[in-house]
């Protein structure tokens, strides 16, 4: 009965053999495509371990985000610097939650795993270093941002402000009121991770939210530079006389348009009515455009783009149907179904102030090896490449702006800054005359030589409820931010 | 084979003079034994290591408990089993030793995952220390009481009655005494809970084979011819067919297929081998055909079985789909062939990863390499058991020993084939590694039993004298042995 049993033992030889070749075969074989099938976390939570990169500003290398060195397995903590200010613009890294803004994006770099570090990684390895990711310096201006961020805190406003250089697209500052602190997210105690989301997602102000370009809201009278625009293209001049009566009948409908507080015009010509930011001239000039004309100019200031990232990705503006007479009225001012992001609404001012060409809004300026060599640098791009009116058009609408800023309230104003600017007081809800309206400003200055564009907005009237207007709201948002990059404090 | 066959030992007592002495090898034992210790505290530190953990006191306190454990057990072969095979006892001290290594560091990954989302979570590793030292108790008992594996003959259907009523009992039992994650193998009792089937693969061998060695004339001559093959009479194969029909019915009611599989293949084994003839291993397989196709057609989770067992990323996100093996594999994949490292890996994220996936974890860390050298350290463990079946003298020892050693290579290929994806996964243990009482306990019994049947293979033939003089002729014991009737055991062998 051995010969059986021997059999009984190649049998098992067999059987550990097969064992061994179907091991080989996935861990040798297919081992590369199960270690990077997306399902596998394993991967990524090596990257949670590993040193990330910082987010470092332009303007004097300062430190946006970095890391601290713990003495637990994941070995280093996020740190962000002035959390809550600069949230919109880092986002956040959660162990439990992932990433949002920048620390996804450019997830890649700051990890290390990108494929232009992959030469470095190398090197690492073979020195026996461990891997740290790359860096990512920022467009943003600290001291705009900080500016702009105070001041919305100090009066309590949400909303948002975004601030950038008109010629280069580089985005100076980006803001959300309330914002949130990161760090409590990038926390390594899971529980104190898990209590800081909840109060942030259960807050009915939403802080996560990043209001300036996450966010669309009507753009009320700030609008009319894009009907002004494609008014200016289509052959009208400032003196071009218009109606100053304080309301009109909307085409096919027994509504009026009326002109804000239902007055009456204080001027009679298009540069008076930008100046006074009339609605009942803006309505007709819409209706008189038509919807391609209009959705053509807009669509050259950015709006309509639906794949614009910066490089977090941006919820993309539209102007809605404009499937009537009577809708191209009221979306002539920046009402009906016209909703832009905050980023857009600098877009406006921006393209004017660069002569009428749109630029691509950024925030990364360099990408940067965690030696700090340059691994790419950021140029200036055009946004669609076809100017939104003719540079001779933007220097007219430049002076039309500047008239409109004298005629707007609020403080902040300096002698020696030069702000061309419109305001606007959109109204929204299902009740917006007793709802209080957002408060627009966008401009940019000095006006000669443009370095700096933004726009405002605070939802909701701010502190001024049913008075608010962008002027008295907005404007001095603005103009602190403008104020903080001229270095006029 | 350097072990002569039986007929030549017993060749050799006529012939030898001074009577050949064979050594006891038990140095050879302690020698591998602290080889294994040696192996298993390099893997502990490592652990530490990659896990940042402080070099604590824990390391004394487990490496102390490895090496008493496994001190008394060499002691014990030493005392009750000197003969017995020097490589056993070490394979499965490293098994079991790499096993609990894993089992902490599964722990320490699962205790951190339980603080950061604030739940509890009771390490394993101390109690699968415990559950050693218990299973070596047994271990001890097993050495002390079988002097003789031969005893166990007089209570084969005894251990044949109580392992089908243990195997049957977790099917009898409702759902909230037998049920864990599924599957209906346990009996729960207030303070533990036990798998019976683990010992009924141990007392269903033993049934088997005592009562293949009393019936296996019967098997090859008593019956018709049937295209030139001896089929047993139906009276004599009764007790037999019965036996392995309630055990796949009960397992296939318990929705054990791992288990199940097992009992079958070490039943055609020992059939097999008792009778010499390839057309019953033949009938099995076509049984066992025609049975999986009625599993399949017949039991839904089969069929999802075999879909994961296909594609485990295609049913990845179904409920009770790939998700467990294709985790596996990830975890197999990103080991590679060098392994990221005993505390360096994820294998925490592998569902169930310190009992059926332990070894997915252990590929994941120590690499194809490691793995390999697991897969070879069962081989030799099995080997070693089959190696003693053959050398042993009496038929019951072999088919006993063939049948426990087969039952670890088959239970490791039904496990490691299922977590690899070579076969469909069944729940079954992976033999010394997993965590689990009753499958450590269980297995310690069977290698006290191959130890047993080593010891006797290797024993000379005469109980060595207290002390052997050895000028002496052996005559009076020539003699003794010459009473006896020397070659009607041997008749069927070779």
């Amino acid at each position: 009965m051995n010969k059986p049993m021997r059999r009984v033992g190649i049998a098992m030889l067999v059987m550990v053999v097969l064992l061994l070749a179907n091991v080989t075969y996935i861990q040798v074989v297919k081992a590369d495509s199960y270690r990077t099938d997306s399902r596998n976390q394993r991967v990524l939570l090596d990257e949670y371990a590993r040193q990330r990169g910082s987010l470092v500003s332009q303007f004097n290398g300062q430190v946006l985000a970095d890391v601290v060195p713990t003495d637990d397995k994941l070995k280093f903590q996020r740190r962000y610097l002035n959390g809550p200010m600069y949230a919109p613009v880092t986002g956040y890294y959660s162990s439990r939650y992932g990433s949002a803004g920048l620390e996804r994006s450019e997830d890649d770099i700051l990890t290390g795993s990108d494929p232009r570090l992959f030469v470095r990684r190398l090197s690492d390895m073979v020195t026996g270093r461990d891997p740290r990711g790359g860096n990512v310096q920022l467009t943003i201006n600290p001291a705009v941002q900080q500016a702009a961020y105070n001041a919305m805190m100090a009066k309590g406003y949400t909303g948002a402000v975004v601030a950038m250089n008109p010629k280069t697209g580089e985005i100076l500052a980006m803001v959300s009121t309330p914002s949130y602190d990161p760090n409590a997210l990038a926390s390594h105690d899971g529980t104190a991770q898990g209590d800081a989301w909840k109060t942030f997602t259960n807050d009915p102000k939403n802080p996560m939210l990043n209001r300036a370009i996450s966010e669309t809201y009507p753009p009320g009278s700030t609008f009319k530079l894009v009907v002004a625009a494609a008014e200016l293209e289509s052959g009208a001049a400032p003196s071009t006389p218009v109606s100053n009566a304080p309301n009109v009948l909307l085409p096919g409908t027994n509504t009026t348009l009326e002109n804000y507080g239902g007055e009456v015009c204080p001027g009679n010509t298009f540069a008076d009515a930008l100046a006074h930011s009339c609605n009942v001239p803006f309505a007709t000039f819409a209706g008189q455009l038509g919807a391609d004309k209009l959705r053509e100019t807009a669509a050259n200031f950015g709006i309509g783009q639906t794949d614009l990232v910066i490089p977090t990705k941006v919820v993309p503006s539209s102007l809605g149907a404009l499937d009537s007479t009577a809708a191209l009225y009221q979306s002539g001012i920046g009402q009906r179904d016209v909703r832009l992001t905050p980023l857009q609404d600098c877009l406006l001012s921006a393209t004017v102030a660069n002569g009428g060409m749109a630029m691509r809004p950024q925030l990364v300026k360099k990408l940067l090896a965690p030696d700090l060599s340059d691994l790419e640098g950021f140029t200036p791009e055009k946004l669609t490449g076809t100017p939104a009116l003719s540079s001779s058009n933007a220097q007219i609408l430049k002076q039309m702006m500047e008239a409109s800023e004298d005629n707007t309230k609020g403080g902040g104003k300096k002698a020696n800054i030069k702000i061309a600017s419109k305001t606007g007081t959109a109204e929204h809800g299902s009740d917006p005359k007793n709802t209080p309206p957002h408060a627009w400003y966008t401009g940019f200055a000095p006006a000669d030589d443009p370095q700096i564009a933004v726009a405002v907005i605070v939802e909701s009237g701010g502190n001024r409820g049913l008075e608010a207007t962008g002027g008295t709201v907005a404007a001095e948002i603005g103009r602190a931010a403008i104020n903080a990059q001229l270095g006029g404090g | 084979m350097s072990q002569p066959a039986s007929p030549d030992s017993a060749a050799a007592i006529y012939q030898t003079n001074p009577q050949r002495e064979l050594p006891t090898r038990r140095g050879t034992e302690l020698a591998m034994l602290g080889f294994a210790a040696l192996i298993v505290t390099c893997a502990f530190v490592l652990v530490q290591a990659n896990q940042e953990q402080e070099l604590s006191f824990s390391i004394i306190w487990y490496g102390l408990a490895y090496l008493a454990l496994f001190g008394v057990a060499h002691l014990a072969v030493r005392r009750w089993a000197p003969y017995a095979d020097p490589l056993i006892l070490p394979s499965v001290a490293l098994l079991n030793g790499i096993g609990l290594v894993m089992i902490y560091r599964i722990d320490l990954a699962m205790t951190e995952r339980a603080t950061q989302s604030g739940n509890d979570y009771t390490s394993a590793a101390p109690k699968q220390v415990l559950f050693t030292a218990l299973a070596l108790a047994l271990f001890l008992a097993v050495l002390i009481l079988v002097k003789d594996h031969r005893t166990l003959t007089r209570y084969g259907y005894t251990c044949g009655l109580i392992g089908l009523v243990a195997l049957a009992l977790p099917a009898i039992l409702p759902g909230s005494l037998s049920e864990v994650n599924g599957a209906k193998v346990w009996i729960k009792l207030p303070f533990f809970s036990i798998q019976p089937g683990e010992f009924a693969k141990i007392l269903l061998t033993i049934f088997f084979a005592t009562f293949l060695v009393a019936k296996r004339d019967l098997f090859m001559i008593a019956g018709k011819k049937v295209f030139g093959v001896e089929l047993p009479r139906a009276r004599d194969l009764g007790p037999l067919l019965i036996a392995a029909a309630v055990c796949l019915l009960v397992l296939v009611f318990e929705k054990d297929l791992g288990t199940s599989l097992l009992f079958f293949a070490i039943v055609l084994v020992l059939i097999y081998i008792a009778t010499e003839r390839a057309i019953w291993v033949v009938t099995g397989l076509a049984f066992f055909v025609v049975g999986s196709v009625i599993a399949y057609k017949l039991f839904t989770h089969v069929q999802q079985r075999v879909a994961n067992w296909i594609d485990p990323l295609a049913t990845y996100y179904d409920a009770g789909g790939g998700y467990q093996i294709a985790q596996g594999l990830f975890g197999l994949g990103t080991g590679g062939v060098g392994g990221t490292g005993l505390g360096a890996g994820r294998p925490d994220i592998v569902p169930e990863a310190n009992t059926d996936f332990i070894t997915a974890g252990l590929g994941e860390e120590l690499g194809f390499v490691g793995l390999a050298a697991i897969l070879m350290v069962y081989l030799i463990l099995a080997t070693r058991g089959m190696r003693s079946a053959l050398a042993v003298r009496d038929t019951f020892g072999k088919l006993l020993g063939c049948g426990l050693s087969f039952s670890i290579v088959m239970q490791v290929f039904v496990i490691v084939g299922g977590v690899t994806k070579l076969i469909p996964m069944t729940g079954i243990t992976t033999p010394f590694l997993s965590y689990g009482g009753s499958s450590l306990l269980a297995n310690y019994i069977l290698v006290a039993l191959l130890l047993r049947i080593s010891d006797a293979a290797r024993r000379p033939t005469a109980k060595p004298r207290p002390k052997a003089p050895q000028q002496q002729a052996p005559l009076a014991e020539a003699h003794t042995v010459l009473v006896r009737p020397p070659s009607a055991e041997q008749g069927g062998a070779e």
